[in-house]
């Protein structure tokens, strides 16, 4: 026992120590899954991707989506226009609550089929009551009750986002067009978001989404509708691969009643602009200082 | 002691401040070029057709078109009770009578100044009792679209008045819900385990249209 000299002993601990630490270090090979490709786990944060670099992973990834799914698409980086910044705006007096905004979502957007996961959640708020926790999102039949009224709400893209600020690895942020993105392969699914979310916006993917190949809508963003992976976070984009090309998104297409109402907030002779400035317009849960990108408004 | 921190925060702060694009050009896609689609009126095939309760062989309703018996050929309107030729016609549309908005040539409509109008008019004709709506179909805030917010990227199509009133019965008639949610942690509140009876469905009568 001459030989145990304090020496020895800090090297034989470090020597422990360092192994165990190399050892963890190495703990996501030990935990690679089939569905992870090398490139895929070796891939950069989407803001330190090169053009050519985010050119490569959106057509691995489109080769990826034909393997798994058997669907022929184009994922796309479509990024912001210059001199736009997009704002929504819903008419509470006009929704009926039909819920087409919601079913179109979950088409455009590429969404699980099995859950009817959708960006949007139409509550049925019974009249003479402003008190959410009371609603009911589930809801059948004929529409509109006439003791109800109905409030759809979808990520507000606001502007002071808690979801952008609890995220511990920067997968989410606010782009430069008011849009609050994530990059799906940045996310470890930790479901901050989901919890700072004070709209109850963000959505997790439990499992991998199940879509039949001929029901994928094929025109895709990398920052939006592209198929998830399984164990992250997702969120409404105001359709992002649509609406940065200049189309209204899908939700509003699908409205019966014109409830919604879309556009550029910079340009003062857009519809938007109009509505906030001459109609009676409200965010929700505006004491929390979000400064949401959607807003309810009324008729007279 | 102030004055020694200084760098340290400021590289603090700097680091901090991240989240910018490596590539800087990669941050907005190409300005759009200038330009400007249309904005086109959808016009319904309901104008200047009576609706019958028939439907055709595929299905499709069958109506038939005003100058079947109001045609030019016809010097005068025919005589006859029109009620008999016009049974399928439910007005209930305020204290509205046919010649309030048809005129004594019924291929036509007549503005309260007496101003005829075509049929493809009809949405004159609407706005002229119906300002406030109209007003808001003009700036975008009522009565939906399709197609491109970004008039420069493509065109729009808007709806008629008609599309989703009925020029003799406009009350908005409502609709069906479809695509409830299956949250992992919802349950529709008849699938509770107490026997919470399922709220009664609101028949037509019950359903609160939207006003205007």
């Amino acid at each position: 026992m001459d030989d145990l000299t304090r020496r020895r002993l800090l090297k034989g601990g470090g020597a422990t120590l360092g192994a165990a630490a190399f050892a963890r270090a190495l703990a996501p090979i030990t935990e690679w899954t089939d569905d992870l490709s090398v490139d895929g786990f070796l891939q950069k944060h989407y803001k330190e991707l090169s053009r050519d670099e985010i050119a490569a992973v959106c057509k691995r990834l489109e080769a990826e989506t034909l393997q798994d799914y058997g669907a022929v698409v184009q994922i796309g980086d479509v990024r912001p226009q210059p001199g736009v910044e997009f704002a929504y705006a819903l008419n509470l007096s006009v929704c009926i609550g039909c819920r087409r905004c919601s079913e179109a979502c979950h088409v455009e957007n590429n969404h699980d089929r099995a859950t009817n996961n959708s960006y949007i959640r139409v509550l049925r708020i019974d009249k003479g009551t402003v008190d959410l926790a009371f609603s009911d999102t589930t809801y059948e039949g004929a529409v509109p009750r006439a003791d109800s009224y109905y409030m759809p709400v979808q990520c507000h893209q606001c502007d002071n986002a808690p979801c952008v600020t609890v995220c511990p690895v920067e997968a989410t942020w606010k782009e430069a067009d008011g849009i609050v993105v994530v990059d799906y392969d940045w996310c470890i699914g930790c479901r901050y978001c989901e919890a700072a979310c004070p709209y109850h916006a963000r959505r997790f993917n439990w499992t991998k989404p199940e879509i039949p190949a001929e029901e994928i809508n094929p025109d895709q963003a990398y920052l939006s509708n592209r198929i998830r992976p399984q164990g992250v976070m997702e969120k409404c984009t105001f359709c992002l691969q649509r609406t940065r090309k200049g189309k209204l998104p899908a939700c509003l297409e699908a409205c019966p009643t014109g409830a919604r109402v879309f556009g550029n907030l910079l340009d003062p002779d857009s519809e938007i602009r109009w509505v906030l400035e001459n109609k009676r317009v409200f965010v929700l849960k505006e004491d929390l200082g979000t400064q949401p990108r959607f807003f309810y408004f009324f008729d007279e | 002691m102030a004055s020694d921190r200084l760098p340290v925060l400021l590289l603090a702060a700097l680091l901090g401040c991240g989240g910018g694009f490596s590539d800087p050009s990669r941050e907005f896609a190409e300005p759009v070029p200038e330009g400007s689609h249309d904005v086109v009126i959808h016009q319904p095939d309901v104008l200047g057709v009576l609706d019958t309760d028939r439907v055709d062989v595929h299905g499709a309703p069958v109506g038939v078109g005003c100058d079947t018996c109001h045609g030019p050929a016809l010097a005068a309107t025919p005589q006859g009770n029109p009620e008999e030729m016009h049974s399928d016609v439910d007005v209930v549309h305020g204290d509205l009578v046919c010649a309030s908005c048809h005129d004594d040539d019924r291929t036509r409509l007549r503005r309260a100044s007496g101003k005829t109008l075509e049929m493809d008019q009809a949405m004159e004709l609407c706005a002229q009792c119906h300002g406030p709506q109209k007003r808001d179909y003009d700036h975008g805030s009522h009565g939906g679209m399709n197609g491109y917010w970004d008039l420069r990227q493509g065109p729009r199509s808007r709806n008629h008045c008609l599309d989703c009133h009925g020029a003799h019965a406009p009350q908005y008639q409502g609709g069906v819900a479809v695509h409830p949610p299956r949250d992992r942690f919802l349950r529709p509140r008849h699938d509770a385990d107490h026997d919470d009876p399922k709220p009664a469905p609101a028949d037509a009568s019950e359903t609160g249209a939207h006003d205007g």
